[in-house]
């Protein structure tokens, strides 16, 4: 949802980063406000998974350039902690396994880190155990998830299920969202996308990461960008998704080289 | 957690760090004069000094394993003096006089304040009626038969028990270092269960007065009656720290029919420097005996300590449906380096064997797992299950396994798993981007991963040694 008063999340300026001295991000503009929901689209390898990445201080990827704001703070000067306890969220695309932690001990820890980071109230196991259960009815998530090790032998779409689990326990301001989609067949997709859309509040913004359309129908976006070598080199409506898929990538980008020269 | 803390773990403490040349001292070397004046000093009998003898000859023909997959520099045995008159500590009067700095390394691993007392080198019962606890589960213990005591003691006051059982599980022939231990120990702990007896408590080494200090050949014996049962604690969480370098004990286990024992160890000696000067090398003997019908034997051990480590708690399951049991979690950090494992060998029908191992190797550390399964001809339904997990935390260290099997008898089940991991960068990353420090992402995830070792530890032995995990690894990750 669109409002004009609405305060500004996260503002990007001329963002460029770098993995092992090869440009990944070479300049990135993006603004960002509470209650928007953005998709950021493009080919493989154009730099869309690097972007959210960079977002949440992964160690991998070194910022050599541009300025981020996340509501009031430098969100480059963060650490990947604080920039979590602050409200920045990352689905990842391929979360990671834990053999041998459980899920449900994770998820308490997460949560009554960032409670406690926020001044708010820690949960102990027993009201953790309530708690979690309602959110996972959300998700049609069985509670047999809590006792499994940490997205170890999960399904694709159980990972992905159980990272809107973790973007419904952190309560995110901003929460960025990358390929939630891949690797879910249409019905968790529904219950994924349902999930996400009750999560989303006039309060927070939400960026998709993603290849396809598809996702954008359950989960409208206000605005679409297309990335390409490291930038964002197209800015529309939801509109601009549907062409998109009709007529792929090639002719953004031409439309781009002209437009430069 | 602060560097201060680190520094503590990793550094001698100096009260407790320095040699008094006491008078009592016999003088380096090893000869069978030296083995005499030690029984005689401890005014032992004929046939204690025998045994002592009978070792030492033999141990003069061994030669020095070389087997385990660790190194140091040569030990020159006669550079040791191998017996000192055990004197009591210098005690200090009361716990204002403990370095704070080791008071806070106690409170974060959570040891009971009367321990810390008595760790810190405090007179017990000036701070607290420890005494009198002791002198209560003393008399608790004697009301149902059981003897607790030194070593010492148990020669002097039941040698029919120590000559009939010293040397049946571990004789003075075994290995290179169970018979020098055999030949000059110093003291250690005794424990016998009647028959039919549960013993109401853990036993654990610390209540066992007047002989805090049993020096680096120390001998345990623990025999438990039919039907009798029996949890041993040994070792603390605290750092320990001493003048000698080798250290080589020998433990021996009996349990007779339907009789249990469960023996854990919580280790920590000093390691050596980040640089790995220094430290204690652990060479132990440690073995059980399922002698009984239906008997059983359960070694649980957390290893975080040691320059070097060689160990191999052990058990014979002789008496038919015996079951023995090995939980480990070995630890090496920086330059330290471990080789244990266990040993179980089946001679009994129908006998059964656990074995979990957990190695974690950080810094350049090196960790090697090293067990024996030995099913005999007549052993038959033998079964085995072996887990050896091993976790890796940066890219300098190393972990290996060393599995023999050795199976005489076709109705035996022998069962093998073994897996390798790493604390992975990309790990990490997921816990940062939940809020989560890396260092309680570490802890979590070692946690998660000794969990099938720490469920068989008593309880509070089990929380201590959590933190002690987080505390030995602070600083490795990140």
């Amino acid at each position: 949802m669109i409002k004009d008063n609405a305060s500004e999340v996260l503002k990007v300026q001329g963002l460029t980063a770098t993995v092992d001295n090869r440009e990944i991000l070479c300049g990135i503009d993006l603004s960002v406000r509470a209650g928007e929901v953005h998709a950021i689209m493009g080919p493989n390898g154009s730099g869309k998974s690097t972007f959210a990445k960079v977002l949440v201080g992964h160690p991998a990827y070194e910022v050599t350039g541009g300025m981020v704001r996340f509501d009031d703070a430098d969100l480059l000067e963060l650490s990947p902690e604080d920039r979590a306890r602050r409200g920045v969220f990352l689905g990842f695309q391929y979360p990671v396994e834990v053999p041998g932690v459980t899920n449900g001990g994770f998820l308490r820890l997460a949560y009554n880190t960032v409670q406690s980071a926020r001044g708010k109230e820690e949960l102990d196991p027993l009201e953790f155990d309530d708690f979690i259960r309602e959110k996972m009815e959300l998700l049609e998530m069985d509670p047999g998830f809590l006792e499994r090790s940490l997205n170890a032998g999960f399904s694709g779409g159980e990972k992905k299920r159980n990272e809107i689990l973790q973007m419904a326990l952190l309560e995110p301001r901003l929460s960025i969202l990358d390929e939630t989609d891949s690797g879910l067949d249409i019905d968790a997709l529904r219950i994924v996308a349902n999930g996400v859309n009750q999560l989303h509040t006039s309060e927070d913004a939400i960026v998709l990461v993603t290849h396809y359309q598809r996702l954008l129908n359950y989960i409208e976006p206000d605005y679409v960008h297309v990335m390409e070598n490291g930038r964002i080199i197209k800015t529309g409506d939801k509109g601009l998704a549907l062409q998109l898929e009709d007529r792929g990538y090639d002719w953004v980008a031409q439309e781009y080289r002209e437009r430069a020269a | 957690m602060s560097a201060v803390i680190q520094n503590l773990v990793n550094q001698p403490y100096k009260h407790g760090f320095h040699t008094d040349i006491e008078s009592d001292i016999v003088p380096k070397g090893l000869n069978e004069d030296v083995v005499r004046v030690i029984s005689a000093k401890k005014r032992e009998p004929d046939w204690l000094l025998e045994f002592r003898l009978k070792a030492f000859r033999h141990w003069q023909t061994m030669i020095e394993p070389e087997w385990p997959n660790v190194k140091y520099p040569k030990i020159d045995f006669q550079d040791i003096s191998y017996y000192s008159a055990p004197r009591p500590k210098a005690t200090k009067k009361s716990m204002d006089e403990v370095d704070p700095e080791l008071l806070r390394t106690f409170e974060k691993l959570g040891v009971p304040m009367h321990e810390r007392a008595a760790l810190a080198g405090v007179a017990v019962d000036v701070v607290f009626d420890s005494v009198s606890v002791t002198t209560t589960y003393k008399e608790k213990l004697a009301e149902v038969g059981i003897i607790f005591c030194s070593f010492s003691e148990a020669v002097r006051d039941h040698p029919e028990l120590v000559k009939q059982y010293l040397g049946s599980v571990v004789p003075h022939t075994d290995n290179f270092y169970a018979a020098l231990n055999s030949a000059v120990f110093s003291d250690g702990s005794f424990c016998y269960i009647p028959k039919g007896v549960k013993c109401p408590m853990d036993l654990s080494t610390y209540f066992r007065i007047n002989t805090q200090d049993t020096g680096q050949f120390e001998r345990t014996l623990i025999i438990a009656e039919e039907g009798g049962q029996v949890s041993y604690l040994e070792g603390c969480t605290a750092p320990q720290f001493d003048t000698n370098q080798l250290h080589a004990a020998v433990v021996e286990l009996i349990a007779l029919d339907n009789a249990e024992i469960k023996y854990s160890t919580v280790q920590n000696w000093y390691a050596g420097d980040e640089e790995g000067k220094g430290g204690i090398y652990n060479f132990v003997t440690k073995r059980g005996l399922c002698k009984g019908f239906n008997s059983k034997i359960s070694w649980t051990q957390v290893e975080t300590g040691s320059a070097i480590t060689w160990k191999y708690p052990s058990c014979v399951l002789l008496g038919d449906n015996s079951v023995g049991e090995f939980y480990s979690v070995a630890l090496t950090n920086h330059h330290q380096q471990a080789d244990t494992g266990t040993k179980m060998v089946h001679v009994g029908k129908n006998t059964r064997s656990r074995i979990i191992s957990k190695g974690i190797s950080a810094g350049l550390s090196n960790n090697s797992y090293r067990g024996l399964v030995k099913i005999g001809a007549r052993a038959d339904g033998a079964r085995n299950y072996s887990q050896c997990d091993s976790m890796l935390i940066g890219d300098l260290c190393g972990a290996h396994t060393f599995p023999y099997l050795q199976v005489a008898n076709k109705t035996a089940t022998v069962e093998h798993e073994a897996s390798t991991s790493k604390i992975g960068e990309e790990q990490l990353f997921y816990f940062s981007s939940r809020g989560i420090e890396t260092e309680e992402a570490v802890s979590m995830i070692i946690n998660g991963f000794v969990r099938d070792v720490f469920i068989h530890l008593p309880m509070e032995f089990a929380v201590e040694a959590t933190k002690l995990l987080g505390l030995k690894l602070e600083g490795s990750v990140g």
